[in-house]
């Protein structure tokens, strides 16, 4: 079996892998690290997304072989019970989430997001696509932009309003950073 | 004792949910994320396999490719499973997997695969050949072999046919007559979170994490069909991620697990249902029609009220929901009528989804209502002040306190409603053809007796208080701690909580929205009880226990929430897209425990009733047997860029202690319940075109 190399949340990890096995299932099944979700297993809920080397990415969809020296960052690793990140500060704050299921695809999703709009990537709902155009990231851009994720419970305003919380917070389009 | 109506203080306020922080940081651990900190160390995987046809005979269970697959543990089928000593009252159909040759239906379990590895586990199934002899099915509810019967009873135990007055000899006087057919199509609970439990078997004691929303369902259910007693099933369900009826009675995944752990005693085994295999193994909300003949005077005053409702069930298993029950109580007709026939099809078994019976119900009456509104050139909402009951026309009995009327007329000044035109397609927005429409919503209040509680007092003036209930998402661990507080005249900080465990006192299930009414009444019982015995400053160590009896007043008034929605839907006068950009909800639901978690829940419910007007649509394929949208690209469940921009749910300020001491009914199901017929009466209203289907789709409008 070959064995991977990984640093999830910031800690060096090695692990056994079976060329079959997806990012998420090395994540859940083999280093016991259950902050992604698997909501579908394939691609359709966003309930897995971690940031991988920086960007969000379903975990789900990426095999893990693939991914030899990743950094991976799950909601985990973004905060802690103690010290949440901003965005997982914001969920809490407006009620972003119900049973919790989609939350942490969700906080990772919102940061690379964030950060995605920050460095000018355009969405469906983008009108001005000059590429040296800022980002407006209007209310309509944020819910096309998270609509990867899911959530049955229905907690889409309050990761709105964590969003533009968030959003105003870090001024002017700059809302990754920490 | 029966528990007294408490002081609330914390009881109303906002309370942090106590599991946001975990939550938020992926750190609450879910069915199968138990992990060897907690004991769960070599786990086995367990893989479903289900029956390729519809209906027949499993001829052999071929595991020969499977079993020498590396890593593949072992097979176990119908053969080799353990036998059931009971599989129930009436033999449960659902239930009772692996026991014999016969198939059912399409996806019913014929094998567990484990393995070493998820990857090994699922390689395996897919090398498990399964032989089978077919049958002939029949999987339409338009085929002509599905016969109509009724059933003895409907869903929750309501008369499945129930009429009071002369409803020919009203319509035969009636000036205007209203008639329609209504339906909704197969829907899908999909909880984000999987059907999924971690099991082990050390051939004493069953231990179990499920993803459930009654964890002593769940034993009680499991234990007399594995033999055992109850006790010797443990059944923790610390965090769900949703469930939305789909969870609330144990399906055959369920059974599984428990099987494959008693097949490899000593190993954890952990089992979750796929996606796609939940289309077929975990419940849903069947497919209904309604047809509905309202009878009434000019001026929209109703004289009779016909509704007669068909669904399929599996033969299995029957389950037909109450769908026409709404029309029983809730208009002022003299006379109603009111059916329920069912097919039994050779299809997987349907169960509850929010609302059962209510969500497709309402849909029928509150689309019907705004039609005769129409037919009588009366505004929607005069026309239901028009038919106001003063007291429950089914029972007879006095209603608690009906605010239907206000939940409209305050929902209306807020939405903007007068001034509306009554005539469809008069409002324009470049190329939306805008329009607006509005339902009426209720539900029942359900208490559940048979709850029990314990409250011990702790050093520091703090008190532990157990109880099994489960936590779906509805804030239940927050509200419970709330209500434990006032009921014990402490501050919320004060409590230790313990929840979704069989360790802890029997609490019914997370479901019909009677969790926080019933645990809540059993602890404020205990509270008091505690009081009782051991005084307001109890040394530690001291704890009482109590259960449940009887507390609403059930049988002197008719207890009921209400609710008005409002929607403004846009629809494309080229495409024929439809946009719902404005959706209100204003609801008479008691007192509301906590705004925070309380507003959460109705907009989750009114964004699952817009995602069951707009989008979903379980497609069964007769030839086959199955629903072929089985994932959630075929099957669309409302995403983010599917809400309104004004979404909005806001509630009358009231208590209610006629149903629960502190005041509270349950809210997780009203705010589904007439918010797809005020969508598609909204339609109506942008485009002169009535549609009687669900869901609303552009097709319908070109
Ligand atoms: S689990 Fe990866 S997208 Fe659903
Ligand atoms: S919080 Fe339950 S699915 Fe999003």
């Amino acid at each position: 079996m070959p064995t991977l190399r990984l640093t999830v949340d910031g800690v060096a990890r090695k692990v056994e892998i079976d060329s079959r096995t997806s990012l998420l299932d090395a994540l859940r099944e083999r280093l016991e690290v259950t902050a992604p979700k698997k909501g579908c297993d394939h691609g359709q809920c966003g309930s897995c997304t971690v940031l991988l080397d920086g960007r969000r990415s379903l975990s789900c969809l990426a095999l893990a072989v693939a991914h030899e020296g990743a950094d991976v960052v799950t909601a985990s690793g973004l905060g802690s019970m103690d010290e949440p990140h901003p965005v997982q500060q914001a969920f809490l704050d407006h009620d972003g989430y119900q049973c919790g299921y989609c939350t942490p695809g969700q906080v990772c999703s919102v940061v690379g997001m964030l950060e995605e709009a920050a460095q000018g990537h355009p969405s469906h709902v983008t009108s001005d696509l000059d590429p040296e155009a800022l980002i407006d990231l209007s209310n309509d851009e944020i819910r096309e932009r998270m609509s990867g994720n899911l959530c049955r419970c229905g907690a889409y305003a309050g990761i709105l309003d964590a969003v533009r919380q968030v959003h105003a917070e870090a001024g002017n389009g700059t809302g990754g950073a920490r | 004792m029966i528990a007294r109506p408490i002081e609330t203080r914390a009881v109303g306020a906002h309370h942090d949910r106590v599991d946001g922080p975990l939550k938020v940081t992926g750190h609450a651990r879910y069915a199968v994320e138990h992990g060897p900190d907690e004991g769960v160390s070599e786990h086995l995987t367990a893989w479903l396999v289900g029956a390729p046809v519809a209906k027949g005979r499993v001829l052999r269970v071929d595991a020969t490719q499977a079993l020498a697959t590396a890593g593949v543990v072992s097979v176990v089928d119908h053969e080799s499973a353990r036998r059931l000593d009971d599989t129930g009252e009436q033999g449960d159909g659902e239930l009772a997997i692996l026991q014999d040759d016969r198939i059912h239906y399409r996806g019913q379990i014929v094998a567990i695969v484990l393995a070493e590895s998820a990857e090994a586990a699922r390689e395996g199934a897919r090398l498990v050949h399964v032989q089978v002899e077919a049958g002939d099915h029949v999987a339409d509810l338009d085929s002509e072999e599905a016969e109509l019967y009724a059933p003895e009873e409907v869903n929750a135990g309501h008369e499945t046919d129930w009429s009071d007055g002369d409803v020919d000899a009203a319509r035969a006087g009636a000036t205007v007559v209203v008639e329609g057919d209504y339906s909704i199509p197969y829907e899908h609970n999909n909880p984000l979170e999987p059907h999924a439990a971690t099991a082990h078997w050390d051939g004493e004691v069953l231990t179990m994490w499920d993803s459930t929303q009654a964890v002593h369902a769940v034993a009680s259910t499991l234990a007399p069909m594995l033999g055992l007693e109850v006790e010797q099933v443990r059944v923790r369900a610390p965090y769900v991620g949703g469930g939305f009826g789909s969870k609330g009675l144990p399906h055959s995944p369920e059974v599984a697990a428990a099987l494959a752990a008693m097949a490899v005693p000593g190993r954890w085994v952990r089992l979750a249902v796929t996606r796609q295999q939940m289309f077929a193994m975990t419940g849903y909300r069947s497919q209904s029609r309604s047809r509905i003949r309202l009878a009434a005077e000019p001026d929209g005053r109703l004289l009779a009220i016909e509704h007669d409702a068909v669904a399929p069930s599996a033969a299995v298993k029957e389950f037909v929901e109450q769908t026409a029950t709404i029309s029983r109580m809730m208009y002022a007709a003299p006379a109603r009528r009111t059916t329920h026939r069912a097919a039994a099809l050779d299809i997987n078994v349907s169960s509850w989804m929010r609302a059962p019976g209510e969500m497709p119900g309402t849909f029928a009456t509150e689309v019907a209502m705004d039609e005769l509104a129409v037919a009588c050139d009366v505004d929607p909402i005069d026309l239901r002040l028009r038919n106001e009951p003063a007291t429950d026309p089914e029972t007879g009995n006095p209603w608690n306190d009906r605010r239907l009327v206000e939940c409209l007329e305050q929902g209306a000044e807020r939405f903007g409603w007068s001034g509306r035109s009554p005539e469809p397609r008069t409002t324009t927005d470049g190329d939306w053809l805008v329009g607006t429409g509005v339902a009426a919503a209720t539900y029942p209040t359900l208490w559940m007796p048979g709850n029990g509680a314990r409250i011990e007092s702790r050093t520091g003036g703090r008190y532990a208080v157990g109880i099994g209930a489960v936590d779906i998402g509805t804030g239940a661990r927050t509200v419970l701690q709330q209500i434990a507080a006032d009921a014990l005249d402490v501050p919320v900080s004060a409590i230790d909580l313990a929840i979704g465990d069989t360790s802890l006192p029997a609490a019914t299930v997370a479901g019909g929205s009677s969790g926080t009414g019933s645990w809540g009444t059993a602890i404020v019982q205990t509270a008091q009880q505690f009081r009782a015995d051991h005084g307001p400053e109890p040394a530690p160590g001291l704890h009482t226990q109590t259960t449940t009896e009887s507390y609403p007043d059930m049988a002197g008034h008719a207890l009921h929430s209400f609710g008005a929605v409002f929607a403004e839907v846009r629809v494309d006068r080229w495409t024929g897209e439809v946009r719902v950009s404005r959706l209100h909800g204003t609801y008479s639901v008691g007192r509301i425990v906590n705004p925070m978690t309380a507003r959460s829940q109705l907009l989750g419910g009114l964004l699952m009733g817009l995602s069951a007007a707009l989008h979903e649509e379980g497609v069964r394929d007769p030839r086959f047997g199955h629903v072929v949208t089985q994932d959630l690209a075929t099957y669309h469940v409302a995403a983010h860029a599917d809400v309104p921009p004004d979404l909005d749910a806001r509630w009358l300020e009231e208590s209610d202690t006629l149903s629960t001491p502190f005041g509270g009914r349950g809210i997780g199901e009203i705010a589904i319940v007439g918010t797809a017929a005020a969508i598609a009466n909204a339609a109506w209203h942008a485009t002169g075109v009535r549609v009687r289907d669900l869901p609303v789709t552009a097709d319908a409008f070109l």
